[in-house]
């Protein structure tokens, strides 16, 4: 290589090394701030790094699993309930886990379902019976990585039906 | 060890070699297309929770990995020619451009698409789809950039630097649902270890993405050779052909 393309080479992947040196730095301070949601072991307990908690009142957002059974609904109105917990693998719902319960009043997205991921939009609250919870304006559901047909996922013993409510669940008190 | 590139240097050659490989690319391509799309579309199950909106995904997929690829290439080519003064290079990075840029808005489009009947919502301000959006602003510079100067070798310098500035994004892009929590769900096809979804939906998906990629292939071949001539318009060559092209 001549002497010119040399120096050009040199330049040109310094730069490259400076850029990718310093956003890397920049991603890194900012890794906490980038996450789209708490998950609610973070809320009950702080984030693992920082343990910086959010406070009551503050407007965020959360994201798990709805719990299995935890969904209430008013039959009267679009009211609904329902608790989310930490999304861990393999999943599996214990009552140990830390748990918060999210209030809502709306439609529920298609993919609604007991067991799977939702990403709810509130304001954090203190009610006394359940503990924190999120008055949610806005319930987005999350699906995973993986696409089967519905023989596969019968076989799999995967449930995919949409979630049936007992008449417990549809106690309008339970709300 | 490079010897074997150094004739495609001359814009003759390789005005003559994207001549020769068009008609493959473009037949490659649309058997590709139309057995992948017609497969997926038509006779791919049905996810288990999604149902047919699942099918997006042999469009969205591609779209936004060759979105990616592209912008890869332009920088690659970016990079040479910073190096190298290739003139070639530059024209390419010219050529690749609007063709990521069009496939970025495409997996933005179908991606919005697929969100509002899935997650719920059009759009929202997650790691990835933010990403995403930066590149689409990306390409859009690059194109502003190649089109600002009269001097295209200037022009090209500039959008380079651009380019490579750039580059740092394709990462962020392609591990964001790694590092961050999103509301977009992880890779299905491109980790390491086994694709998560079942083999009847994964033949048509690499199919479909064969297909995009020749027809990629295509457009950016139709687009260099014409940088190649418009870049070369004042020599023998290129007045040879059009002399040939017009009395005939």
């Amino acid at each position: 290589m001549n002497p010119r393309r040399k120096k050009r080479l040199t330049i040109v992947a310094s730069i490259l090394i400076g850029i990718g040196a310093v956003s890397g730095l920049v991603l890194y301070a900012l890794s906490q701030n980038i996450d789209l949601f708490f998950t609610p072991s973070e809320i009950t307990q702080g984030k693992k790094e920082t343990g910086l908690k959010p406070s009551i009142g503050q407007r965020i957002r959360i994201g798990g699993l709805v719990v299995p059974g935890s969904v209430k609904r008013d039959p009267e109105s679009l009211k609904v309930s329902f608790r989310l917990s930490d999304m861990t693998m393999p999943i599996e719902f214990k009552d140990t886990d830390p748990m918060v319960t999210v209030y809502y009043e709306g439609i529920l997205p298609d993919l609604f379902r007991e067991g799977q991921g939702i990403v709810a939009n509130g304001t954090l609250e203190d009610h006394p019976p359940t503990g924190l919870s999120i008055e949610a304006s806005e319930v987005l559901a999350k699906h995973d990585e993986n696409y089967m047909p519905a023989e596969l996922a019968d076989k799999k013993g995967q449930k995919h039906e949409k979630t049936k409510y007992t008449e417990k669940q549809l106690e309008s008190k339970g709300y | 060890m490079w010897k074997w590139l150094h004739p495609y240097a001359n814009p003759e050659v390789s005005y003559n070699f994207t001549n020769k490989m068009l008609p493959w690319l473009a037949w490659l391509a649309a058997i590709f297309l139309s057995i992948g799309l017609v497969w997926a579309l038509l006779f791919a199950p049905a996810d288990y929770q999604q149902g047919h909106s699942f099918r997006i995904f042999y469009v969205h997929v591609p779209a936004a990995s060759l979105s990616m690829g592209i912008y890869f290439a332009m920088a690659v080519a970016a990079f040479s020619s910073l190096v190298w003064q290739l003139k070639l290079a530059d024209a390419s990075a010219a050529a690749m451009a609007p063709v990521g840029a069009a496939f970025t808005a495409i997996a933005l489009i179908t991606g919005a698409a697929w969100g509002k009947p899935m997650w719920g919502t059009w759009w929202i301000w997650d790691a990835r789809l933010t990403s995403e959006l930066i590149l689409l602003f990306l390409y859009l510079g690059v194109i502003a950039l190649h089109s600002a100067f009269e001097d295209k070798n200037l022009a090209g310098k500039a959008a380079g630097i651009l380019t490579l500035v750039g580059v740092i994004n394709i990462p962020i892009i392609k591990y964001s649902v790694d590092w961050w929590n999103t509301l977009h769900q992880g890779s299905t096809v491109s980790k390491l270890g086994k694709p998560s979804m079942s083999l009847d939906m994964l033949w048509p998906f690499i199919f479909c993405f064969i297909g995009f990629s020749l027809l990629v292939g295509v457009i950016v071949c139709l687009r260099f050779r014409n940088e190649i001539l418009a870049r070369n318009s004042i020599r023998p060559w290129v007045r040879e052909l059009v002399q040939q092209n017009t009395t005939k």
